[in-house]
């Protein structure tokens, strides 16, 4: 690295450049996800919604970069400062891998083997009404809950304010 | 032969002190190190939620659930409007905050005074932001064990979706917090010219890694909840 040793010619005429640089960039990337969420709002293609999520994934991961890179300077930093911070976080590259293929797994085993779970997660139910559904802490009783807001809801819909301060007190 | 001589005279030096391998002083070490563990417990609070997430069939979609704007009518539909608000905010502050460090090292009292100004303003603001979202969500029955939002696919959500989201911002939030509070120490510090006196302003670089740990967090926030 070449940068190890001028970390104080950084300070000089230079860093309000590479401060006005890096904003740049780091707008720009937030206007691109921005751009890219409002893309998918709606979009039927499962295929294309996958794909704009990972391209916003690597944006995201390009603003840390740019942040910890340039704001905490952490790109000017000795080498050996800049491992001791990177090598441990390096193992979150595991830890994202195995505990997102692990959920994947549970999902599908219990597709598999869990009619219950099947069943419950194919019934449509209907939008409750403005601040009437109070799901339980176990995940049956919430769609419980939520099964029994729907038988009244047509009501709730007619006077949803009123039902809503009931609901408070 | 050669070679063990000049690794020995190469570890005396080394090791005969006076020197600083990292070439930073310890608070910033320090400083580093707190925030990597502190990237971890964000971290696991992120990956608990994704490998929830996979774990079910149905989420709910959040442009239907964050659609609302401050001083809007009730029914609006504006998805992702006032989260980039919150964005920019943040990452303006984060701005202010690099220029304020980069006065302390300029030794511009002035500067650094202005520039903190504008990054607790910063933090203010969103964290007026967060309080008016939270608020707004709790009116719609949204809260930690309640959840008025069903699946994107029409199904009946689980609770799951409000306890990620008021537990992830809420900590993010309690140290957006805790930045604003240190960075108004850190004003009265100048203010009262104590790091004039101590002939540099290292102690603002130092809060200004939190700050920029803040605004970090909340990149990874923002995606996963408003955006994936």
């Amino acid at each position: 690295m070449s940068h190890t040793n001028d970390t104080h010619a950084e300070h000089g005429g230079g860093a309000i450049a590479e401060i006005k640089k890096v904003t740049i960039i780091l707008s720009v990337l937030t206007i691109v996800e921005l751009i890219l969420g409002f893309w998918m709002i709606g979009m039927e293609n499962k295929a294309l919604v996958l794909g704009i999520k990972g391209a916003i994934v690597i944006l995201m991961m390009a603003k840390a970069f740019y942040i910890v890179a340039y704001f905490m300077h952490l790109k000017h930093e000795v080498k050996n400062l800049i491992m001791t911070i990177v090598v441990p976080l390096s193992l979150f590259v595991w830890f994202i891998i195995a505990f997102l293929a692990d959920g994947n797994s549970f999902r599908n085993l219990r597709n598999t083997y869990d009619a219950h779970f099947k069943e419950q997660s194919t019934i449509k139910v209907e939008q409750p009404a403005h601040g009437a559904a109070h799901g339980g802490g176990h995940e049956a009783a919430a769609e419980h809950g939520a099964a029994a807001a729907h038988a009244d809801s047509t009501e709730q819909h007619t006077d949803s304010t009123s039902k809503h301060e009931e609901a408070k007190h | 032969m050669s070679t063990t001589t000049t690794a020995s005279t190469t570890e005396a030096k080394l090791w005969g002190g006076g020197k600083s391998p990292f070439s930073v002083e310890y608070g910033k070490v320090m400083m580093w190190y707190f925030l990597m563990s502190d990237a971890f417990t964000f971290g696991a609070f992120l990956i608990s939620y994704g490998t929830v997430r996979f774990s079910t069939n149905g989420w709910p979609d959040p442009n239907l659930v964050f659609k609302s704007f401050p001083f809007a009518p009730e029914g609006i539909n504006a998805p992702l409007v006032f989260v980039s608000v919150m964005t920019f905010i943040l990452i303006v502050s984060s701005v202010t905050m690099v220029l304020a460090v980069h006065a302390g090292h300029n030794m511009d009292k002035k500067g650094v005074v202005r520039n903190m100004i504008w990054t607790i303003i910063g933090g203010i603001a969103f964290l007026s932001c967060q309080a008016w979202e939270w608020n707004h969500l709790f009116h719609e029955g949204a809260w930690w064990g309640q959840n008025p939002f069903i699946n994107a696919d029409g199904t009946a959500s689980s609770t799951n979706f409000t306890n990620f989201f008021f537990t992830i911002t809420g900590f993010h939030g309690f140290h957006v917090f805790s930045g604003v509070v240190i960075n108004i120490i850190m004003l009265i510090m100048t203010l009262t010219n104590q790091f004039e006196k101590r002939g540099h302003y290292n102690m603002i670089e130092k809060a200004g890694l939190y700050w920029h740990f803040v605004d970090l967090v909340w990149v990874f926030v923002f995606t996963c909840f408003y955006l994936l």
